[in-house]
């Protein structure tokens, strides 16, 4: 299943203009609270999507269903046509493997340094790598994000911003096809959040990854998005490109957007 | 009362099936032999010098407490043997233990339940590392394997003290007192309270990866969690030594 689950992807991946993420009637409920209410999305490759929504809308619940941290109800999100929702946890892990995943915060492991947070991630995840081929590839993306400088230190020691482009270092490092950015400017000053979207600009040109970004940050959503959605009611209640959105008839998305 | 009890019973469920777990990962391959190695270390060898202290000064109070009771009876040779006894059978593997759940299983109850509320164990998963293998399996069986060892460096330094304690009131030479010590052991006295700290060992670890994996609310979450992994392990103990009593009592 595994190895099948890998040529689909590559078979997707060479195709462009492909749908390399689709959800399909996403529901999710906690409790009496229904989160996503029948989720219709597509994402094809090399696109950037950016999810627009109120705080509690569902939009990182949304990205944390497509890696599996979150169990769906109901509906199905298909990763280069391979339906995420039916896969055990060994066949789940060869889509995460291709899926890199940016934190708000950028959860690095604490008691590691930076050095460490890439290393583990990327040890782990290729075993036949040498130790010299390993620290290559952290040196590598540590510079791919400007950082090359902080590989020694400990990530209480960093910035916010730093904190993210560590992050965001450690998501490029297993080279991944897809990335899910979940707020990447939040807590960030404006200077900062410009360096974060030239970042998410360069690797999606350099690396031709396709993403999803969720932001409350209208600038960064301008920017980065190919396509732009707006999450409503647990459904997708707008979508297309920002300018379009602005001059929308809805007078809801207007204003969310101004 | 019906409300602690089914919440009793939801809590005793959920401690179940995460250790069903545990019995599943262990047998998988690519065990993280570094960092059993390196819990081996903060668990085992960081908790020395508390164990030592503590040790001594049981077995220092022990000896000088039951000397007057003793020495009514003319019976102040016997302390050596009974000290150790009592050392050896019960009061070292259960304060090792109690000292261990408050240092170690809310040490670990704290920090996977910041890793937890931080997003970090997420990040694992997300990374294709299953962090159940590589933080709750190497911190149970670190636990496992460490709690016996300390408890039986407990039981040699406890003994010492007592030692020390029959020295206060006499001279006693120290190769008479172990020979004495000795003498006084079976192999009986050993076995059964070994075999219990290996149990109170596995449960610390248990108990607070369990309480560290399922922290909720933020930080406030991650101060319920180091708590609560404290009082659970301490109530684990009392309880499995309560059985392993009787079961002693039963089979020797």
């Amino acid at each position: 299943m595994t190895k099948e689950i890998n040529s689909a992807i590559k078979d997707q991946m060479t195709t462009v203009d492909q749908t390399v993420i689709e959800f399909k009637n996403v529901y999710k409920s906690f409790g009496n609270n229904a989160v996503l209410r029948g989720i219709n999305l597509s994402v094809k490759k090399g696109e950037n999507l950016v999810i627009l929504g109120r705080s509690g809308s569902g939009k990182s619940i949304a990205i944390k269903c497509l890696v599996g941290l979150i169990k769906t109800d109901k509906g199905k999100i298909l990763v280069s046509g391979t339906d995420i929702t039916q896969l055990n946890e060994s066949e789940l892990n060869t889509i995460r493997r291709r899926v890199g995943f940016l934190f708000q915060n950028g959860a690095l492991y604490d008691s590691m340094t930076v050095r460490e947070n890439l290393t583990f991630t990327l040890a782990h995840n290729n075993k036949e790598l040498t130790a010299d081929e390993v620290e290559s590839s952290v040196v590598e993306s540590l510079e791919n994000v400007g950082l090359a400088e902080a590989i020694n230190q400990m990530p209480s020691e960093l910035s916010g911003g730093m904190r993210k482009r560590v992050g965001l270092a450690r998501a490029l490092i297993i080279k991944p096809e897809i990335i899910l950015y979940d707020e990447p400017t939040s807590g960030l000053d404006p200077i900062t959040s410009r360096e974060i979207i030239e970042l998410i600009l360069e690797i999606q040109k350099k690396f031709k990854t396709t993403s999803i970004i969720i932001t409350h940050d209208l600038a960064c959503a301008k920017l980065t998005g190919n396509n732009v959605m707006i999450i409503k009611d647990g459904v997708i209640h707008a979508e297309g490109n920002y300018e379009s959105l602005s001059n929308s008839n809805d007078k809801w998305v207007r204003s969310f957007l101004t | 009362m019906k409300i602690y009890l089914r919440k009793t019973f939801i809590e005793v469920g959920s401690i179940t099936l995460f250790a069903s777990r545990f019995f599943k990962e262990i047998f998988r391959p690519d065990f993280e032999v570094k960092e059993f190695i390196r819990q081996c270390r903060v668990i085992g060898y960081k908790s020395l010098p508390l164990v030592s202290i503590t040790a001594f000064i049981m077995g220092l109070v022990l000896t000088i407490q039951s000397r007057p009771a003793m020495a009514k009876f003319g019976a102040e040779s016997w302390i050596p043997g009974m000290v150790s006894l009592s050392l050896i059978r019960e009061i070292a593997p259960v304060i090792t233990a109690l000292i261990c759940a408050g240092k170690i299983s809310s040490g670990i109850g704290a920090e996977l339940g910041s890793m937890k509320v931080t997003e970090q164990i997420d990040a694992m998963e997300v990374s294709a590392i299953n962090p159940y293998r590589y933080l709750v399996v190497t911190r149970i069986l670190a636990t496992t394997l460490m709690v016996p060892i300390l408890v039986f460096y407990a039981d040699l330094i406890g003994i010492y003290g007592g030692y020390i304690g029959v020295n206060m009131h006499g001279e006693v030479n120290l190769t008479r007192y172990f020979s004495q010590v000795f003498e006084s052991l079976e192999f009986v006295d050993v076995i059964p309270a070994t075999l219990k700290t290996f149990f109170f060992g596995f449960f610390i670890g248990m108990i607070g990866c369990h309480k560290g994996f399922n922290a909720t609310s933020g930080t406030e979450g991650v101060g319920k969690a180091a708590n609560s992994a404290v009082v659970s392990a301490s109530l684990a103990i009392f309880i499995i030594d309560m059985i392993a009593v009787q079961l002693t009592d039963l089979f020797f």
